[in-house]
């Protein structure tokens, strides 16, 4: 995308005709895609059921290719189910987290997942909308207003700075996640646009400077508990973006901030396994004992 | 980029780029094959052949070339259903040069009616792809457009044949190129159009006597 989108400017743009931000976002959309706003919704709503699906896989325990996680997500269903009162942070958090969980784990074993805005990333959006959906009672309607309202914010990150951890680092992945997340989760509590924004800016800025340092190369470790930390950064960002605190640095250039940030990133810590946890005594071990003596794949027997 | 490309696609996983992205690239593959294959020799270049195996990327290459797509749930089983198919499949390990992007393959691919193809292409992030030669020739295919392959010998006339059966058929031409092995040789057209190519123009434009193939790339 040669154009750099403004958010700044479509808040403005929502806040100056009086509309929601998920109003603006479904005007906006339907008229760049030249179709109608019925239809980009139920587009947007078809998503739904297969995000679901994903949370409900992760929920059966699957172990990932590279055998270093699964299992997870059963372990917080049972101790939120057993013991709510020991809980920490909370119903909805502890939802969060659970359902962050089953979609990283069910994307690791080579499940049906949505990608938003990437595979590594996929937890974070579904985790924090049916978490809200359930503790706030919305509809599909609703949520798919949400997933409309991420993807907007999602759009203008890529467009201004990037979604991909190769180039960004994990920043660009579940950081972006986080932040699309924080938007749609302040629009669904009644936020006003200029809230969404404040959410996002902050989302991304507790995110900022987040490697991609996956042991083994793969969508495993730290990917898929990064996705339950980024869906309590989302919570957080829209919480305090609700209760009216504002975000010093205007969210167009924290998304600036987030891509130089990125580029400055060392390749080491850009997605390469080559830095960071991927690096460590432990982690190399991992990428020895899953590739070590196969000579990757030289014949096609797995 | 819309608003689909950032939520979405529908994926297996593990990685947009190294799963969704590689069954792109499979599809793309086979269409320009023409034919279902029935040996495939796979190159895999830089991140591709370090961590393929546990990104899945060679199950998603033979999904593609299967003609599979990439929210398709028989992926992780996709050797199997290759075996039962007569497809067979060889991976190795190449090097495409540093300015090769890092998650690049060769696809070597001989069809079920002896058709020989040689793609190259790499995967360029969420799922997206790019075809950087075909044979011996460079080329830009995203999948993304309807386009149109079409090797020919190189001589005067041919290019307006294949555009007039386009023109009489209502379809128009966004971008296209041409390029040749040498003068008077093999030659391959690349079309971009606004509208899906037809059944009846492709098989006009293959039934042309300077033609040799005629191929419709188009995924999803």
């Amino acid at each position: 995308m040669a154009q750099k989108l403004s958010l700044q400017q479509w808040i403005a743009q929502a806040e100056e005709k009086n509309l929601t931000f998920a109003r603006f976002c479904l005007q906006r959309q339907a008229t760049d895609m030249e179709t109608t706003e019925a239809a980009l919704l139920a587009r947007m709503e078809a998503l739904l059921p297969v995000m679901r699906d994903s949370v409900q896989a992760g929920l059966r325990g699957q172990r990932s290719i590279g055998g270093l996680v699964g299992g997870d997500a059963v372990k917080m269903e049972a101790f939120r189910a057993g013991n709510p009162d020991k809980s920490v942070v909370g119903p909805v958090l502890s939802e969060a987290i659970t359902m962050a969980l089953a979609v990283g784990e069910a994307n690791a074993s080579m499940g049906r997942i949505v990608a938003a805005p990437t595979a590594g990333s996929s937890g974070v959006l579904p985790a924090v909308l049916f978490a809200l959906g359930k503790s706030h009672g919305l509809s599909d309607r609703q949520l798919g207003e949400g997933l409309l309202v991420a993807g907007a914010i999602g759009m203008v990150v890529a467009s201004r700075a990037t979604l991909s951890g190769a180039a960004g680092g994990c920043q660009a992945e579940c950081g972006a996640a986080a932040a699309m997340a924080a938007g749609a989760a302040v629009d669904l509590c009644g936020g006003r646009p200029a809230q969404v924004g404040e959410a996002v800016a902050m989302a991304l800025k507790n995110m900022l400077g987040l490697v991609c340092d996956p042991v083994a190369g793969l969508v495993e470790v730290p990917c898929v508990k990064r996705n339950a930390g980024a869906a309590a950064q989302a919570l957080v960002a829209a919480e305090m973006a609700l209760a009216g605190i504002k975000s010093v640095i205007p969210v167009d250039e924290v998304i600036d901030a987030m891509g130089s940030v990125g580029a400055a990133l060392p390749a080491t810590l850009r997605e390469t396994a080559r830095g960071g946890l991927a690096e460590t005594p432990t982690g190399r071990e991992w990428a020895k004992k899953l590739f070590a003596g196969e000579g990757k794949g030289k014949d096609a027997s797995r | 980029m819309n608003i689909f490309d950032v939520i979405g696609p529908i994926m297996i996983g593990p990685s947009s780029s190294h799963t969704a992205g590689a069954v792109r690239l499979g599809n793309v593959a086979r269409l320009i094959l023409g034919e279902a294959v029935r040996e495939a020799r796979i190159g895999l270049h830089g991140s591709f052949a370090e961590t393929h195996q546990g990104h899945g990327t060679d199950l998603a290459l033979v999904a593609g070339l299967l003609g599979w797509a990439t929210d398709d749930l028989r992926i992780p089983r996709s050797f199997e259903f290759a075996e039962a198919a007569g497809l067979t499949v060889a991976f190795s390990e190449i090097h495409l040069g540093e300015l090769a992007h890092p998650n690049s393959v060769r696809f070597e691919l001989t069809g079920q009616e002896g058709g020989r193809s040689e793609v190259t292409g790499a995967s360029i992030g969420g799922g997206r792809v790019l075809v950087t030669r075909v044979d011996d020739f460079p080329v830009e295919l995203t999948g993304d457009f309807a386009t149109l392959l079409v090797t020919h010998r190189d001589r005067p006339g041919v290019i307006s044949l294949v555009t007039g059966v386009l023109g009489h058929q209502g379809i128009n031409i966004a971008q296209m190129r041409v390029s040749r092995e040498q003068k008077g040789a093999r030659a391959l057209m690349v079309l971009e159009t606004d509208q899906t190519v037809t059944d009846e123009a492709l098989r006009a434009i293959a039934a042309l006597p300077p033609v040799e193939a005629a191929r419709r790339i188009q995924i999803d």
